[in-house]
């Protein structure tokens, strides 16, 4: 990690600190399980220290570094992804386990919630077998209190020999005192051994193959003999390598079959996993028994988690209540958000102007004025949408109630392959596709994820809409136009499932991942935690999409300016444009591109203005307009270009024409974004080959039919 | 019984679970394994989805896999 030395406030020179340890940094790792506060809780303990936000290497999991000091040392924290094991299969275990295994760090923080203390432990257990010195954070201590929950910390730490802290992200409490016995750990030699004890017929066995070790004077690097004969019976790899080569191997071998016969016979069962499951369940349960007491009786009424699910998850009002919520979230993220849009956009403009009228230079101001001024316009233009919905998203999320979106709407989305959280992103697509490709994040499992992002592109956006506006206007007559809208959308949509379906049973194939999730409790939102996430959502995607953004835009500006030709003077204004435009390069690739449209009955001019199309969806009605000879200054409620259409383009293919647009790749800050979530450009060309056809395929359907 | 039989309310004992592993390894990370007690909170519409109560943890599930849950119900629910 990169982690400069950063000044310590209290000492001039850090460059010679009093003890030269000290300079060292302590480099932590925190893992927990989900909802237990650990974002929180890194807010908490590096207060304004520097963040990174990244990637694990090779894979979309988000792994944030943050740098920090504590009392002048130095702490270079990574937070894991929350899992609930470490051993499973899913990506985020993946890279738990591989990060835990095989990375140097000094301490694990195990942050558990205090208030469910026997589940959290399971992950405890399997950690404490990483032999790593490590240190375990209770968190939400005030909410335990509330709850009327006694910890016994002393006994803790001595059943399990690591030190315990009871802690509190939201109030602050206890966090300085984990920082000191992180700090205490880290230099201490080792850790003390746990005391857990397993099941009866375990123990005898794990006694009598330590026994075993102990007479024949064999030990494995550090590990006790109780600790080698507890791997050995396991069944852990890296014990059986080292004992393979070993002589004693030989009278093992039968002592570890009966050993295992018997404790098979208590378990009934012979999957190592399982008996490792009931053993640690009985191990957290034995330990939450003797360690956590409840003042209070247990209420005899309902807890309040389970008095607000009987509104928010009824049988009946659930889902209209979630509905009205993503109304509600819809229209602040593109009725609010449009404010400031339009701001953004008469900001630049302006700015381009004032700046466009200080260069003398045609073509550099050209570059500078339409090129790079609006191609940062353009990127900047969705920061309000993104921040809106983010706040949104993020709102449901640590509210707990995104989890009962997913169990509401799963059984209508697992039909098509989809999973319950898919809805989210699927419907911020009708407004904008940058904010819905990056609303997939919420989706945990790949395939799942995936597949939501290779059809969110069908739910037709805002922008798409003047298109079917100027098209729907000029073929159907007013009084059929927004039907005609509405169904453009609703087809849309219907298209999206079935692909998702098709998807499903085609490319991503195989077993279903299971839904199992946690309904977290309820809890108020924290609004730090919240600005956190909408400020690193927002800056990631100017940093990120920005950039690739803005050199796309000048490449496409560049294609359409260039080169330059003289269009003959006898031209008008208008007829002039279109004539640049048709000898640009844009123009060239148009014609080149013909053949292609052919068979959906578009001309040359459909086929650049769809290519242009790929920048911004906005670009196709201006495009239209300077093709079909009228000046680029038209809307969609435009009646010359309306009459310039009709005379120009068959039923059939306007037809063809909006089946294309509904379908094909959406504007470029997208398709760079959907490259982000997605994992790398590959898929993006996966996309552009799969949507372009299957816009081409029903395109091609349509106006042959109606041909 | 299966679990996806149990009605609203109903407390129940897991007598076995014949899933695959992934599935297994999911419930098992829960603490749902076989010999935990849980109750059954609520359905969604058309019972497609089942939250079910586990160790003070709520933890939602589908039908279809709440069917390789085997139980043996314990308490009556109210309704």
């Amino acid at each position: 990690m990169a982690c400069q030395s950063c000044n310590c406030s209290t000492e001039g020179d850090t460059k010679q600190g009093k003890d030269g340890a000290g300079l060292e940094a302590i480099r932590v790792v925190l893992a927990g399980q989900p909802n237990v506060g650990k974002s929180m809780l890194v807010n908490a303990m590096s207060g304004s220290g520097r963040m990174k936000v990244g990637n694990f290497s090779g894979v979309t999991v988000e792994k944030t570094e943050i740098c920090f000091e504590h009392h002048c040392h130095q702490f270079e924290m990574v937070d894991l992804p929350g899992t609930y094991s470490i051993n499973g299969f899913s990506k985020e275990e993946k890279v738990a386990h591989d990060y835990l295994m095989h990375e140097s760090y000094d301490v694990i923080i195990n942050v558990l919630d205090a208030t469910h203390m026997q589940r959290n432990l399971l992950l405890t257990l399997e950690l404490l077998k990483l032999n790593k010195k490590m240190v375990l954070a209770l968190n939400m201590a005030d909410e335990a209190a509330k709850e009327g929950i006694e910890i016994d910390v002393n006994q803790i730490e001595a059943v399990i020999g690591v030190p315990v802290i009871l802690v509190s992200a939201s109030t602050g409490e206890g966090v300085d005192a984990l920082l000191d016995r992180v700090h205490e750990v880290a230099d201490s030699r080792r850790r003390q051994h746990s005391r857990i004890l397993y099941s009866d017929p375990v123990e005898e066995e794990i006694d009598r193959v330590a026994h075993f070790f102990d007479e024949r004077g064999y030990s494995y690097r550090d590990l006790s003999s109780r600790e080698l004969a507890m791997r050995t019976l396991m069944g852990d790899p890296v014990i059986y390598a080292a004992l393979h080569d070993h002589p004693i191997m030989i009278e093992l071998q039968p002592l570890i079959a009966a050993s295992l016969e018997h404790i098979y016979t208590h378990h009934e069962s012979k999957n190592m996993d399982e008996i490792k499951a009931n053993e640690y369940t009985a191990v957290a349960r034995g330990i939450r028994l003797e360690t956590v007491h409840c003042k209070r009786e247990k209420r005899r009424g309902k807890s309040l988690t389970k008095r607000i699910d009987d509104i928010l998850i009824n049988k009946y009002f659930g889902i209209p209540i979630f509905l009205f919520f993503m109304w509600a979230l819809f229209q602040l993220t593109f009725t609010l958000g449009a404010l400031p849009m339009d701001w953004i956009d008469a900001g630049f403009t302006a700015f381009g102007d004032a700046v466009g009228s200080m260069i003398s230079h045609e073509g550099l101001r050209s570059l500078i004025v339409d090129g790079i001024i609006a191609g940062v316009g353009a990127v900047v233009l969705f920061l309000p949408n993104i921040i809106i919905l983010y706040i949104g998203i993020a709102l449901l999320e640590t509210t707990g109630y995104m989890s009962r979106v997913a169990f509401l709407l799963d059984g209508f989305f697992h039909k098509f392959g989809l999973h319950g959280k898919s809805f989210i992103p699927l419907v911020t697509g009708f407004g904008c596709t940058v904010p819905a490709y990056m609303a997939t994040r919420t989706l945990k499992s790949e395939k799942d994820r995936l597949i939501t992002l290779f059809i969110l592109g069908f739910m037709s956006c805002g922008a798409r809409l003047p298109i079917y506006v100027l098209f729907a206007g000029a073929f159907f007559g007013p009084d059929q136009a927004g039907n005609v809208i509405f169904a453009i959308y609703i087809a849309g949509a219907l298209l999206g499932l079935v692909m998702a379906k098709v998807l499903r049973v085609v490319v991503f194939k195989g077993e279903d991942e299971p839904f199992v999730m946690e309904m977290p409790k309820y809890r108020l939102p924290s609004f730090k935690l919240i600005w956190h996430t909408v400020y690193q959502q927002a800056s990631g995607y100017l940093k990120k999409a920005g950039t690739f953004i803005l050199v796309a835009s000048m490449l496409i500006w560049f294609a359409s300016t260039y080169p330059k030709v003289d269009a003959p003077s006898e031209l008008g204004v208008n007829q002039a444009k279109l004539y640049e435009l048709e000898h640009s390069y844009l123009g060239q690739i148009g014609h080149a591109t013909e053949p292609f449209f052919a068979p959906l009955g578009f001309d040359w001019r459909m086929a650049v203005a769809l290519e242009a199309g790929l920048a911004a969806k906005e670009v196709v009605v201006s495009t239209l307009g300077v093709l079909y000879a009228i000046g680029d200054e038209v809307d969609a409620e435009s009646s010359s270009l309306i009459t310039q259409l009709k005379a120009n383009v068959s039923f059939a293919s306007a037809i063809a024409f909006i089946v294309f647009v509904m379908i094909y790749l959406p504007c470029l800050a997208a398709s760079m974004v959907f490259a982000r979530e997605a994992g790398g450009y590959k898929y993006l060309l996966y996309l552009f080959l799969f949507t372009t056809a299957t816009a081409w395929i029903f395109a091609f359907a349509a106006y042959h039919l109606l041909n | 019984m299966k679990l996806s039989e149990l009605k609203k309310g109903d407390s129940a004992k897991i007598i076995a679970i014949d899933a695959t592993e992934d599935l297994k390894r999911r419930l098992r990370s829960f603490g749902v394994i076989k010999g935990s007690e849980l109750s059954v909170e609520t359905y969604s519409l058309a019972k497609k989805t089942i939250e079910i109560m586990v160790d003070d943890t709520l933890i939602g599930l589908r039908a279809i896999e709440a069917e390789k849950v085997e139980v043996e119900k314990i308490t009556e629910g109210k309704n």
